[in-house]
């Protein structure tokens, strides 16, 4: 019988002489995280080191932790939010009120798959804006059908980043892009700063929040499945602390739409 | 901005302001104390007396399927992706859900989740059927069997669908499979199939045609349970999408019966792993350096 073995690059762990179900020691990145590291990291620290496996710079680690507090809590108007708070108003175990949060704000509009994709143009088409004129217009085309092998997401439908349902760029967001550039230690939140304008009139629409973030986690050296897994795990608090409130409020005092649907109406 | 851009964002402001009162549906709605409509029908008097998968059909497609209908796909569902073994990737989800006391909705709801993977469920199923429209299409506009396996077949893939940052399905999906090349549901499906007269489908007739080139062209790919499925729904003319609907629940049988079993189990008695399960190859030991 061969022993079932998971392989890890950042994580081990030595068993106690007691038990070699319990550990001793744990391991991260080579760090001993109970001993060494929980004095002497901070919560952004430890993220990054997770997911890149060596230590962040001071600059990494300012930009991860302002990232971090930009994406904390999208708000109560926010889909995924409002999922969490919809498990909450109805009294719904708290732990489906997460799943609805991950699964809500998983999306292409305003969520990690949105930001992946969005990481993915900018590791292809980089600080060059011609090259996003014709990333755009492909995915306007790819809206229409020029797709690949059918799967479970569909085509995004709009420009990544960018909100198609906005008029003007939001000041939050504004706020946000010139904090995070300023603090950066690379050029992508800087030049989409300079740029903002120009990729606003490229695909009528104003940048969003995905769109700061994807260039943040490309400063910070993310991959696309790390920004996706990062931009779920950081709009998680809102969530958790909104679903909570609607909980104790309940249902009564939460948005029903009791004369919203219009059943038998075509979707114009 | 142009007023060709002014004129699009006071239409874009129209829509928001239009969408925050209303939701214009024609799948239904709740009367609350009188009745339910469900795609222009009452769901109390007109579909009471439907079996559930007549429901899921006809909340899918619009139309209730004929009773043989409603048994391929029943069976579909019963043969092909009920098994309720906790190893499974799905199915292992709500077996670490109740075999740590949480509930087991929340271990069936997240294996239903994890369902939507790359080297089985639902990304290759969907893939699949697509596949078998395109080479049908592309039989259709003249081109040889052959020659579209072949050009697939030996194509760059992008990507695999068993490991590395970005997989996706198969490049020819729904042959071959993961743990063993031989699927023991195929005999019992198309035993199904020809029991309700489904066994002379023209995407069907496709599969095995397919089957028969790839025993030239790639012998080591054998035609899984996944092309059955969506051959057989391809000729009920079910669309991708469709398909897709169809068989967002289907795990839910095997899901539901590992969660159960786990929950009669010893709590953290599902497979607990030593410490040194961890094959370990990242950096050496180190010191943390505070910045």
């Amino acid at each position: 019988m061969t022993k079932p073995e998971i392989h890890s690059d950042f994580w081990d762990e030595d068993p106690s002489p007691e038990n070699p179900f319990t550990p001793s020691a744990c391991y991260c990145s080579g760090y001993n995280v109970y001993d060494d590291l929980l004095p002497n990291i901070s919560w952004v620290e430890y993220l990054y080191l997770m997911f890149m496996k060596e230590a962040p710079t001071k600059q990494q680690s300012t930009l991860l932790n302002a990232l971090s507090v930009a994406l904390a809590n999208p708000g109560p108007r926010d889909n995924s939010v409002q999922a969490a708070m919809s498990a909450g108003a109805g009294g719904s175990t708290l732990a489906s009120s997460l799943i609805a949060a991950i699964g809500v704000g998983a999306g292409n509009l305003g969520g990690a798959h949105e930001v992946a994709i969005a990481t993915s143009c900018w590791q292809k088409f980089g600080t060059n804006l011609l090259l996003w004129q014709s990333g755009f217009n492909d995915f306007i085309k790819q809206k229409d059908g020029n797709t690949s092998r059918a799967d479970v997401w569909l085509p995004i439908e709009h420009a990544p980043g960018f909100d198609p349902n906005g008029t003007h760029c939001a000041e939050t967001i504004i706020q946000t892009l010139n904090y995070l550039s300023d603090i950066s230690p690379n050029n992508h939140l800087a030049w989409l700063r300079e740029h903002r304008t120009d990729m606003e009139k490229m695909t009528n629409s104003p940048l969003a929040m995905s769109g700061v973030a994807a260039a943040a986690f490309v400063d910070l050296g993310f991959e696309p499945s790390q920004a996706e897994m990062l931009f779920m795990l950081l709009r998680l608090p809102g969530a958790a602390a909104h679903a909570l409130e609607q909980h104790e409020t309940g249902w009564k005092d939460f948005p029903f739409f009791s004369d919203g649907l219009q059943v038998g109406v075509p979707n114009s | 901005m142009s007023k060709t851009n002014h004129e699009m964002d006071h239409l874009k402001l129209n829509e928001l302001l239009k969408n925050s009162n209303i939701w214009p549906t024609e799948m239904g709605g709740w009367q609350p104390g009188v009745d339910v409509s469900f795609r222009g029908k009452s769901l109390l008097k007109d579909l009471n007396h439907l079996s559930w998968m007549s429901l899921v059909i006809y909340s899918i497609t619009g139309k209730i399927p004929e009773p043989k209908q409603c048994e391929l796909y029943e069976g579909i569902w019963v043969i092909s992706t009920s098994f309720p073994d906790p190893r499974l990737w799905n199915n292992r989800i709500a077996t670490l859900a109740t075999n740590s006391r949480s509930t087991p909705v929340l271990g069936i709801s997240a294996g239903i989740a994890v369902s939507e993977a790359t080297i089985y469920g639902h990304r290759p199923l969907i893939a699949t059927i697509d596949f078998l429209y395109d080479v049908q299409n592309k039989l259709d506009q003249g081109q040889n069997l052959s020659d579209i396996l072949k050009a697939l077949y030996h194509s760059t893939a992008p990507s695999y669908s068993g490991k590395g940052k970005n997989r996706s399905p198969a490049k020819i999906p729904g042959f071959g499979r993961p743990i063993t090349p031989v699927d023991e549901r195929r005999k019992p499906l198309l035993d199904l199939a020809k029991k309700c007269q489904y066994h002379q489908g023209k995407i069907l007739q496709l599969a095995f045609d397919i089957e028969q080139q790839l025993k030239i062209i790639a012998p080591q790919l054998k035609m899984n349970i996944a092309t059955l499925m969506a051959a057989l729904c391809a000729d009920q003319n079910m669309s991708p999408r469709e398909f897709y609907y169809f068989v967002s629940l289907c795990f839910s049988g095997g899901i539901l019966a590992c969660a159960i079993d786990a929950e009669t189990h010893h709590e953290g008695s599902f497979f607990p792993m030593p410490c040194n399960a961890i094959r370990y190859s990242g950096k050496p030991r180190r010191q943390w350096k505070n910045m």
